[in-house]
Order: C-alpha cells, then sequence, then structure tokens
C-alpha cells in the first residue's frame, strides 16, 4: 500500500461530504419510495463496511470473518426484541455491546502473529459463530432462521410500516450518526494513531504509542459498530438467518469496501450503493451465478489496480466534493 | 482408540496433501493463495468424470487428477497469478477469493450442486485386523502416497537441482536472474506442482470428504490451518500440523459428536495464545 | 552528572551464536557517546535490545537507575529512551505535520483522545510546527511523506524522535545516505540538543564520531572491546589494528 503517488484525492474529503450523503439520502426519501427496501439494505451494508473500513483502512487489519460481529449484532437484536424488549434503540445498544465484547476478547488473538494466522483467526471466529448459531436452534431457529421480530415503534413515534419508509430513515440515521461519530473517530490522536501503526509499526512503538493496546481498541469499536449494523437489519427485516454469519457476507463486505475505497469512510457508502445496485440487478437477470460476478469483480479489480479503479468509479462524484472541499486541512 | 488415531493420521495425511502446495506457494513464493482448493477441487471432479465418463479405473485417475490440476496451475499462473506476486496480501487475498467464487460458481454451473460420489474399487472397500487395529484399505493407501509424497516433497527441495534453484530465486529474485535461473520459469513450475498436488489431493480425498461445489470455500479454513500451525520454513512443519489437526478433528468427531468442529477450533486458538507464530516456525517469521 | 543508561552483563544468543557478549557499559546524563565498530560486530543487536525490540539471553538494562529489562518497546519511548533508525522508518501515507503531531500528542499523554480531531488541538500542532520549521521541513509539513525527497525524510526521520522530547537518544547512523548539502543541518541540530540529553551515536563515519563524541565504545564481535575518551580511542593501537585500519589518519 505503499508507493510515491499522491495521497489518495479523497482521503481528506470535507466534514461537508456528510451534508452531500444527507442531502442525497433525503431526495431518496421523498422521490424513490418505491426503493425504501432496496435503500434500507444500502444504508446497512454502508454501515457494515465503515465498520470494516475502521480496521482495514485505518489500522491495516484484513478480516475474512468481520460477519462473525454482523452476524452476532444480527441475532442479538433479534432475539432482545423478540425476548426482552422491543425498543430498536435499545436494541441496537445492546447488539453493538454484544458484538464490541466478542471483538474485545478476540483481539487478542489479532495482535499476535501474522497476516496469515489473522486471516485464518478472523476466518475461524466467523465459522465457530455460525456453527453456534447453527448448533443451537433451539434458539435461534437453524437453519430455519429466527422469526417474529417485531419491533415497538421508533422513540415511541414511528411504526415500521410495510413500505418501509421508517426502516429506510431509521437506518439511514442510524448510519449517518456512526459516519460523523466514525469521522471525529479517525481524525483524532487516537485515530491517526492507527494510521501510524498502519503505516510502520515499528516506528509507531519507538515513539511510544502502545500499539496492542490501540489495535485491540479499534478492533472492538469496529465489531460494535459492524454489531449495531447486524442489529439494523433484523430489526427493520424482522428476521435472523445463518447466511447473516456467512462467509460469503465477510467476502462481500471486503468488495463493498474494495469498490468505494478504503481508508476515508465514505468508500464504504459508495461501495454500498453501487454494490446493491448491482446485486439487485444482476440477481434479477442471473439469480444463481451472483457469487460467479462477485468473483469476477474482484479478480478484475485487483489486477486493474483497486485505486485506480476507485478513481475511475468515483471521477463523476469528484465535482460534488470538489465543491464540498476547503474547510478540512491541517491549521496552516 | 487405535482405530481412531489411525483414521486420524489418514485425515491427517490427507490434508496435508491438500494443503503443502499452498505451503509451497506460500513460503517460497510469499503468494497468499485462497483459492487453492479450487485446484483439489478441480482434482476430485476430474477424477468423478473420468471413472464415470470415460470408465478409467479408480487409480489410473490419480495421476490424470495431478495433471489435470497442474495444467490449471500453469495455464493461471503466468496468465493471471504472475501480476499479483509483488502486491499487498490483501489484494492477493482478495484476487484469490474471486478466483475461488469463480470456480465454485463455475462448477456449480456444469455440475450440478450435489455432492459427487467416488466409487472406490471392490479392493479398497475392504477393512483389515492388524495388531487388533482395523484399518480401512483405502486410508493404508492414502497414508502410503502421502508419505512417500512428503518424503519425495523433502528430497526435491533439499537434495536437487530446482530445490536449489528454487531457494536462489525466492531468496533474491534479482540475485538469481542475474545467475541465469529463469525465475519465471522455476515459479511456473512450482506453482503448477503445488497445484497439481492439491488436484491429487482432491482426487484422493474426494470419497473421505465429500466433493460439491464449495469444496475450496468449506476446506480454506483447514488449509490456513495447516500453514499457520505448521508453519512455511519446512515441510515437516505442515505435516504435523495436518496430522494434529486430523487426529484432534476425528477423535473430536468421535468422542464429542455434539461439539462438531469445535474441536479444532478450539485446538487452534490455544496453539495461536501458545506460540503465535505456529508451532513449528522457528524465528519470528514476519 | 550520574548515569543515565547502563546495562549489566548483556548476552544475547541466537540459537548458537553469541551476538552480544557480557557487554557492560555506562553511559553518563548528558554524554556524548559513540558505539562503533566493524560491520557485524553487534551493534544493531545492542541497539534492539536497549530499545527493547530483543529481550536479552540474561542481564539487565536500567534507565536513569529503573530496571527497564523487560519493558516493551512503546514503554520505554515513554520514560524518554527514544531512537531514530538507520534505515528511514516513516509513516508514508501521512504528511510530516502529521507524523511529528502524533508524537507529540503521545509524548502528552493524549494519545487515546478520541474526540477532537488532532489537528484542531493548538498545543499539539504549534509545539510540531514549530520543530519541523526548526528541521527545514516548514514548507512540505503539508506533503505526503513518501513523496518527499530523500535528504528531508531523513531530517524527519530525526524530528520524530526529538518530537518524543527524549532523556536518552539513539542516533542510529543519522547521516546514512544524506548528501553532504543536507548533512550539516542534522549535524548541527545534533550538537545543539540541551545538555541534559544524553546522546548516543552509532556510526560508521569516523569523521563524525571524533567531532561529535567524547566518548567511545567499541564493539566487536557483541563485546566491549575497548572504552575511552575519544582522544585515547583514536590513539589505541588495539583500535587501530582491529577496526581502524591504515587509511584513518585522524590525530
Amino acid at each position: 500500500m505503499s508507493g510515491p503517488q499522491p495521497a489518495f484525492p479523497l482521503a481528506r474529503v470535507s466534514r461537508r461530504a456528510e451534508w452531500i450523503i444527507l442531502a442525497v439520502a433525503l431526495v431518496s426519501v421523498l422521490l424513490l419510495p418505491r426503493y425504501y427496501p432496496v435503500m434500507n439494505q444500502m444504508a446497512i451494508i454502508a454501515l457494515f463496511a465503515v465498520s470494516l473500513d475502521l480496521i482495514l483502512g485505518y489500522a491495516g487489519i484484513v478480516s475474512l470473518g468481520h460477519a462473525a460481529f454482523f452476524g452476532l449484532g444480527v441475532y442479538t437484536a433479534a432475539l432482545f426484541a423478540k425476548h426482552v424488549h422491543g425498543d430498536p434503540f435499545l436494541g441496537l445498544v445492546i447488539a453493538a455491546i454484544a458484538a464490541a465484547l466478542l471483538g474485545l476478547a478476540t483481539a487478542v488473538l489479532i495482535l499476535r502473529g501474522t497476516d496469515l494466522t489473522r486471516l485464518m483467526v478472523t476466518l475461524g471466529v466467523a465459522l465457530i459463530l455460525l456453527e453456534l448459531a447453527n448448533k443451537l436452534d433451539w434458539l435461534t431457529g437453524g437453519a430455519d432462521g429466527l422469526q417474529g421480530v417485531v419491533m415497538a415503534p421508533v422513540l415511541g413515534l414511528f411504526t415500521f410500516d410495510m413500505a418501509g419508509r421508517t426502516a429506510y430513515l431509521y437506518s439511514l440515521t442510524i448510519l449517518l450518526l456512526m459516519l460523523f461519530l466514525a469521522r471525529r473517530l479517525v481524525a483524532s490522536p487516537f485515530g491517526m494513531s492507527l494510521q501510524a501503526i498502519r503505516d510502520n509499526r515499528l516506528r509507531a512503538e519507538a515513539i511510544g504509542i502502545p500499539v496492542n493496546a490501540r489495535l485491540a481498541a479499534i478492533y472492538t469499536i469496529s465489531a460494535g459498530v459492524a454489531g449495531i449494523a447486524g442489529g439494523l437489519l433484523a430489526q427493520t427485516t424482522s428476521f435472523a438467518s445463518l447466511d447473516a454469519l456467512d462467509f460469503q457476507r465477510s467476502a462481500d463486505i471486503l468488495l463493498v469496501l474494495v469498490i468505494g475505497g478504503t481508508g476515508y469512510l465514505f468508500g464504504g457508502v459508495i461501495g454500498a450503493v453501487i454494490f446493491t445496485a448491482m446485486h439487485h440487478w444482476l440477481s434479477a437477470v442471473t439469480p444463481q451465478y451472483w457469487q460467479f460476478w462477485i468473483g469476477l469483480m474482484l479478480v478484475v479489480i485487483v489486477l486493474a489496480g483497486r485505486e485506480r479503479l476507485v478513481r475511475a468509479i468515483l471521477s463523476p462524484f469528484t465535482w460534488l466534493l470538489g465543491l464540498a472541499r476547503g474547510r478540512s486541512g491541517p491549521a496552516k | 482408540m487405535l482405530t481412531i488415531l489411525f483414521d486420524g493420521v489418514a485425515y491427517g495425511m490427507l490434508l496435508f496433501v491438500l494443503a503443502c502446495g499452498l505451503a509451497i506457494t506460500l513460503g517460497l513464493m510469499n503468494f497468499v493463495n485462497l483459492a487453492h482448493g479450487a485446484f483439489a477441487m478441480a482434482g476430485g471432479y476430474v477424477t468423478v468424470l473420468a471413472m464415470s465418463k470415460l470408465g478409467l479405473p479408480f487409480l489410473a485417475c490419480l495421476p490424470l487428477a495431478f495433471l489435470v490440476a497442474a495444467l490449471l496451475g500453469m495455464i493461471l499462473e503466468p496468465t493471471l497469478y504472475r501480476r499479483l506476486y509483488g502486491k499487498s496480501h490483501f489484494d492477493q487475498v482478495l484476487f484469490s477469493i474471486g478466483l475461488a467464487f469463480m470456480a465454485v460458481a463455475t462448477v456449480d454451473f456444469f455440475m450440478g450442486s450435489t455432492q459427487q460420489n467416488i466409487r472406490l474399487p471392490e479392493w479398497l472397500r475392504g477393512r483389515s485386523e492388524i495388531g487388533g487395529v482395523g484399518m480401512g484399505h483405502y486410508r493404508l493407501l492414502i497414508i502410503g502416497v502421502c508419505a512417500a509424497l512428503a518424503i519425495g516433497l523433502q528430497l526435491i527441495l533439499s537434495k536437487t537441482r530446482f530445490g536449489s534453484r528454487l531457494r536462489a530465486a525466492v531468496d533474491d529474485t534479482r540475485v538469481a536472474s542475474g545467475l541465469g535461473i529463469n525465475v519465471n520459469r522455476v515459479f511456473l513450475f512450482t506453482f503448477a506442482f503445488g497445484s497439481g498436488i492439491a488436484g491429487l489431493g482432491g482426487a484422493l480425498g474426494a470419497e473421505v470428504f465429500g466433493l460439491d461445489p464449495t469444496f475450496p470455500l468449506k476446506f480454506m479454513i483447514y488449509f490456513l490451518i495447516v500453514v499457520s500451525v505448521g508453519g512455511t520454513t519446512t515441510i515437516t512443519g505442515p505435516l504435523l500440523a495436518s496430522l494434529l489437526l486430523g487426529i484432534a478433528d476425528v477423535a473430536g468427531k468421535y468422542y464429542f459428536p455434539k461439539m462438531g468442529a469445535f474441536v479444532i477450533y478450539s485446538v487452534m486458538i490455544v496453539i495461536l495464545l501458545w506460540r503465535p507464530q505456529g508451532l513449528f516456525s522457528r524465528g519470528s517469521g514476519k | 552528572m550520574g548515569i543515565a543508561l547502563q546495562t549489566f552483563g548483556l548476552n544475547k544468543n541466537f540459537g548458537g551464536i553469541q551476538a552480544t557478549a557480557d557487554v557492560s557499559i555506562a553511559i553518563e546524563r548528558g554524554a556524548r557517546h559513540a558505539l562503533i565498530g566493524p560491520n557485524g560486530a553487534g551493534k544493531t543487536t545492542l541497539i534492539n535490545l536497549l530499545t527493547g525490540v530483543l529481550t536479552p539471553t540474561t542481564g539487565r538494562i536500567e534507565l536513569e537507575g529503573e530496571d527497564i529489562t523487560r519493558l516493551p518497546v512503546h514503554q520505554r519511548a515513554r520514560r524518554g529512551l527514544v531512537r531514530t533508525f538507520q534505515i528511514n522508518q516513516l509513516f508514508a501515507e501521512l504528511t510530516p505535520l502529521q507524523t511529528v503531531a502524533i508524537a507529540v500528542a503521545e509524548r502528552m499523554g493524549r494519545g487515546f483522545g478520541l474526540w477532537r480531531p488532532l489537528e484542531r488541538d493548538p498545543k499539539v500542532m504549534e509545539e510540531s510546527a514549530a520543530l519541523l520549521r526548526q528541521f527545514h521541513l516548514g514548507d512540505v509539513m503539508q506533503e505526503k511523506t513518501a513523496a518527499l525527497p530523500y535528504g528531508k525524510r531523513r531530517l524527519l526521520e530525526i524530528t520524530i524522535a526529538l518530537a518524543a522530547r527524549p532523556r536518552v537518544l539513539l542516533l542510529d547512523e543519522p547521516v546514512a545516505g544524506v548528501p553532504d548539502s543536507d548533512r550539516h543541518e542534522i549535524l548541527d541540530t545534533v550538537a545543539r540538543l540541551p545538555d541534559d540529553v544524553t546522546v548516543l551515536l552509532i556510526e560508521h563515519d569516523m569523521d563524525l564520531v571524533f567531532s561529535f563524541a567524547r566518548r567511545i565504545s567499541v564493539l566487536v564481535n557483541g563485546a566491549l572491546f575497548v572504552e575511552g575518551d575519544t582522544a585515547d580511542v583514536a590513539r589505541d593501537p588495539r583500535v587501530r589494528a582491529v577496526y581502524l585500519g591504515e587509511d584513518v589518519t585522524h590525530d
């Protein structure tokens, strides 16, 4: 990930990009009611991708099993709503805590060893969870999935409607909130120290950065955010199923992030929009061989060079972001 | 008890054959090839097709499986893989997952998603009592083939000219080409050979593991465990790791049938907490 | 003055090879001490032992009287034992300003701040910018580090270490590969370090060693061979024989 190229042009996108996303989202709410469910998926996948970007783009941790935290969020939120309380926000908090705890517990395993052991461990943790969810069918419904998740109205005011309007607005609000928080996080001394670790771990240690503690912290935070994304999925679809924990899910989210670009958070959002739209369209054309197209995309993107492709995809957007630039950048 | 040990050894030997090609590409070429299982799957399907469509005997299919998988590697290495050698592990991971997905979908398209069965010849289906231990003939064959392979590999890498060329090419590509070693060709043959062994493993393992299009993804974790626990600096490391994994898996499934795969995952986690660089690697491999 | 950094019978074995053999060395507070030795003498291993990259097989290391033998790298850095690297170790994707600001924030104990953006912490940013200007990096501090010319990156390498306000600074061949024009900038700054900062210089360049150091330790085959004041070591026939060779004509 090094080389004498100039800094990624969008790496320092202004905070105003949030307002652009907000504007686009609001327009979508007004103009595209038909697509609420699809856009809801986009928002959820975007949040999941943002959580992965926190560890992959900012801390350099490659994970083959980020679905573990997403899936745990799905089941936690579903079970919480079913057996304890139907309040959506409370459910999200519980889902985030559960996933973050798993992240904290497994962080120990990813701190040590090499890229290879990290691949194995992340994949292994997700497989263990999948196996657990499958075996504990009295709790999770096993392969049939968990049905009958009924949510209380958001804030006691907005009931989840059939058209999916409340669901979309709810997911969108959470996404924007988390994006804002993540933007603060990555610019903070903590976030900057992660980027230092990503670029050169040896030097990071040598200037007094406690590398392991920082990596464990971001892994935990990232897991929590993934848990929230999973929670949103369970709450807005009233359903939890094993595919939330599947390897396919982990691979999909890698692709999402790669489409949009890593290391600047908005890549996850842009990737999610493109990915979900493509999924929607390709599934309609060839429902069975979605996996083939995913594979092809991954291969082509890597061969073409990830950064180049991202630039190409984003070029129509750059004028928008160019408009929004300005207040970013450190004090002169 | 001993029978379980025996089955575990056979199972582990199979894992070794399946994974050692990956250990070679990873250790020698520093390439993370998560599509390795696809080559094994190719070997398995070649065997299925050759037996059912051509009526070839099982044993004749084994070299065929090796050759087809090796040929596949020989085509893919210069066209695709070679471009990825200098790239980051992350790029290699993305690329090889992509290839694995394409392989899964392609096989699904042509062969269907059902599990394929291999009909072993009569003489391999029997079981003999040797010293009170029940040994399946097929398991004995597996152990024999794999042991021969492990010894052969060790000899090739340490004793032959190809082995020393390979090590030279790995240590310093530029110097090696300066010495007149054709690095590209060395890597090509190594990759093809590793793929071929995977194909052989796929052919041998189809009866034991079952064969369907999701094979490359289902066994990815096993391969990763073998190479990360066993390390990639030696042949014996992955071999011992495979045996450990095989015995743990068989014993786990026998003694704790409800726990399924948890036993091996737990073993893996304990090992990593204890020796994060792998059980058999020397120094601080990074 | 008192002792800043001291080792007691330090040994490090790799397999059967003894890379560091019974090294006991005491570096006074405020010292300008140089560590020299031919290639393979074990200088790198010793630095790695001092900074915590490696753990000694036997022996003890004390920083200002505190036993730091088992402390991890970052804990030693926080206690003021800071190093530079022979080969630049920089944050390629970040700017020099960000890089130095990270080090400054870490030193101030603000590294776990989660809310306020680093670049909006005036205290950190002002100190960082001042330090960068002092090191002739003011005009490039907003550029990506990977894109800087080598001389500038080398300066940044030293600046990062100083941002951590070291009590003991280990300079590992600070001018390696630096063109002559940029050299004196580095040397001047090193020379102008406050007197209470202890400096241990590891260097090949004998001119630099003799002009900078007041005391020299010579390492041969992992063991301390000769130690003494600069003039004595320069005259020592054994040192000349083993290390300096005939081509050194320094008085």
